[in-house]
């Protein structure tokens, strides 16, 4: 079988997912054996322009340039894959759409904003259709894994659409609602092993809402525990907030 | 400066610069000998980090401010904390302020690896990239992506994962390593070691470019004698001192319009942040095999040529390792206090008090001094943020540098020409992506 021809490519993001593939360690010499790897900007000077079997995607579409670059990106590539939360929900970059764009171009910029137009932060699949979706801020390399070995296979991927609770709950970690502070994984989709209440600390919601949140069971704990909807709408917004922009927003 | 080779033209252009961490473009035009444009673009789309932090906790601010870079995300949440703590008025604890600096050790030993094996050596060496030093240089990859295995399966010890560290918070950390994480944390540090050397050895047998621009170089200072990474006042080579506070009389940012990164000076009309900056302002403070791999590879301060910031990284990667075995050895001797594991979240329950106030962190990233500055309101809300980030405080060097260099190479072929100033640029480490988004309060 001949390898698929393979590249990386990043719009608006920190560069994270791309650099949990280099993390993979040895193994990335076990991925790179499988596929064609011909374009990865971060770790390559190699270029191409022709057409692709897979590209990966990291990052948002915060501009028309990024937004046409993808469209460009998707006429040559037979899959695409959104790879991190940047790419498959917005992510932080969503956080920009709660306030007005001419105000924070002001902000960071002043009078220079001018030089440097913005637009809606907007996740993958709202500008181009996408084949394969990696949830997380940043990729689980696991299933990275696990996605990759699908695609070589040619079939789908089903990301899991359960709350992260049942992983938490699998790994046997005090729930935070019981000692006191709130924590996102009721509504937020699995996959990561509950990754974050593992290491002490709270889910921020990375991976975004799960399709049918259980919203009356999180509205109880909330109440049981007096904590304000608005604290917790204002936290999802963190990596949620482009859902709001509905999946195929014009420009 | 007169061109050496009259009459030639040149046109090197060179969109999204590869091998580094973000977008940018680098653009040279000779004219007749003239060198009529000599820039570094950043091209990188901003991202707002400053304006969309107004209303948030200052308790997530580390979680959204190591988003700023994957690759520093250590040293990004490891600045937002101090910045936090001393809006708040928290001081951490002994074991805490360890812990930080074993966990920025590792973001040092982790940067610079991935910098010199993958970024910087296949310049070296004539590749395109590491995937055809796979078959030529099969030992020096494999070594490179283990060590990068190695320092990242400490970080998930100690933080949770390297990529935006999940226990490091305002306050303290969320989960503590066991006697028995600490045990294996030391011994795998130590077993770093022949990789270690074995980097050195290499690094020492690769000719690096020969050029030199004397600069101001500007890096965090202290009075003590540990090497300041994690704390100090900054500090140039021209004698300028200020504290932390009064970053903003250091940093000088202007908005130039071909980046959407702003341009920062000094005493001159730019200054120097980094590997190089540090070991030229504070090698005597190196650890004693730090030292002896300065002198295996003949570096020796004040160096002046940028191409040498790549050894001045694998100087500093031998001293995080030695700093990072102590304090891994440290810890594993005095214990650690485990009750001290927080519970905060979003500090919902108010356990932390939480005041107006202001604070400033500054801390030196793998690339160079970072600077984070909040001001909260009485509820613990940001209302204003700023970040100055090392590859902001580079790119008018940068542009020095290559004004300097352009004429003394212009003989070259323009293939030679354009792959040399690519080498000059990457030198620095460059981490675009993070250094779009700058911000007067
Ligand atoms: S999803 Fe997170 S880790 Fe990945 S690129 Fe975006 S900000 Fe970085
Ligand atoms: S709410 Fe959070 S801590 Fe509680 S079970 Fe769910 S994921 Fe775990
Ligand atoms: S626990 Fe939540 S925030 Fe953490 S990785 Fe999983 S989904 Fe993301």
């Amino acid at each position: 079988m001949r390898r698929p021809r393979t590249a990386f490519f990043d719009l608006s993001c920190c560069e994270g997912c791309q650099l949990q593939v280099v993390n993979a360690g040895e193994l990335l010499l076990e991925i790179v054996n499988l596929i064609d790897l011909v374009e990865f900007r971060e770790a390559m000077s190699e270029r191409h322009d022709g057409p692709l079997d897979v590209a990966f995607v990291e990052g948002s579409v915060t501009d028309e340039h990024a937004a046409a670059r993808l469209r460009e990106i998707r006429g040559r590539a037979k899959v695409l894959v959104a790879l991190g939360s940047c790419a498959s929900t917005g992510g932080v970059n969503g956080m920009k759409n709660a306030f007005d764009l001419a105000e924070i171009g002001r902000v960071v910029y002043g009078d220079g904003r001018r030089f440097f137009p913005t637009a809606t932060t907007r996740a993958l699949h709202q500008v181009v259709p996408v084949d394969y979706t990696i949830h997380g801020c940043p990729i689980a390399i696991p299933e990275l894994l696990t996605v990759l070995k699908c695609i070589l296979a040619g079939i789908p991927y089903t990301v899991p659409d359960q709350a992260v609770c049942t992983e938490c709950k699998r790994n046997e970690n005090v729930c935070l609602y019981d000692r006191g502070v709130t924590c996102l994984g009721p509504v937020t989709r699995a996959g990561c092993n509950s990754w974050c209440v593992n290491n002490g600390n709270i889910c921020y919601g990375c991976r975004g809402l799960v399709s049918n949140p259980n919203e009356k069971g999180m509205l109880q704990v909330l109440t049981s525990r007096g904590i304000s909807l608005e604290h917790v709408v204002r936290r999802m917004e963190m990596y949620n907030r482009c859902r709001e922009e509905g999946p195929e927003r014009a420009r | 400066m007169p061109a050496k080779k009259a009459g030639k033209n040149l046109g090197v252009k060179v969109e999204y610069l590869t091998r580094v961490e973000g977008h940018g473009n680098i653009v040279v035009e000779v004219r007749d000998g003239a060198l009529e444009a000599c820039r570094f673009d950043v091209v990188e789309a901003p991202r707002f980090f400053e304006a969309l932090l107004r209303g948030r906790s200052i308790f997530e601010a580390q979680h959204i401010t190591s988003r700023i870079c994957g690759i520093c995300a250590c040293a990004h949440s490891l600045t937002s904390i101090q910045a936090a703590e001393e809006a708040l008025g928290i001081i951490p604890t002994a074991q805490t302020t360890t812990l930080r600096r074993l966990l920025l050790d590792l973001e040092f030993i982790d940067s610079h690896v991935l910098h010199v094996y993958l970024l910087a050596l296949p310049d070296l060496v004539g590749a395109r990239s590491f995937l055809p030093l796979v078959a030529s240089h099969e030992k020096v990859v494999r070594r490179a992506l283990r060590m990068k295995k190695t320092v990242n399966h400490l970080s998930d010890t100690l933080v949770g994962r390297h990529v935006h560290p999940i226990s490091a918070i305002v306050g303290g950390f969320t989960k503590l390593p066991s006697p028995a994480d600490l045990e294996r944390m030391h011994e795998e540090l130590i077993a770093l070691r022949p990789d270690m050397e074995a980097t050195v050895a290499l690094v020492a047998s690769l000719a690096f470019p020969e050029f030199e621009r004397p600069t101001e170089y500007v890096a965090l200072v202290s009075d003590d004698a540990t090497y300041p990474l994690l704390a100090g006042d900054i500090g140039s080579s021209d004698g300028v001192r200020l504290a932390r506070r009064e970053y903003r009389r250091a940093t000088n940012e202007k908005v130039v319009p071909h980046s959407s990164a702003k341009h920062t000076s000094l005493s001159r009309d730019a200054y120097a942040v980094g590997a190089l900056a540090r070991f030229n302002l504070n090698h005597e403070k190196l650890a004693p095999r730090a030292k002896e791999a300065a002198r295996v590879l003949g570096l020796k301060a004040p160096c002046h040529n940028p191409f040498l910031n790549t050894v001045a990284q694998t100087v500093e990667a031998v001293h995080c390792l030695e700093e990072a075995i102590g304090l891994a050895g440290e810890l594993l001797e005095r214990g650690v206090d485990r009750s001290e594991a927080l519970v905060v979240g979003l500090n919902e329950g108010g356990r932390i008090p939480v005041r107006a106030g202001e604070g400033v962190g500054a801390i030196e990233a793998p690339r160079g001094i970072l600077f984070h500055r909040y001001v909260t309101d009485d509820a613990g809300l940001i209302t204003a943020a700023d970040c100055v980030i090392p590859t902001n405080q580079n790119l008018a060097n940068i542009e020095g540098d290559m004004r300097a260099l352009v004429p003394e190479i212009l003989h070259k072929s323009d293939a030679e020409i354009q792959l040399r100033l690519e080498m000059l640029v990457r030198s620095y480490d460059p981490c675009i992506s993070c250094s779009t988004h700058l911000v007067r309060l």
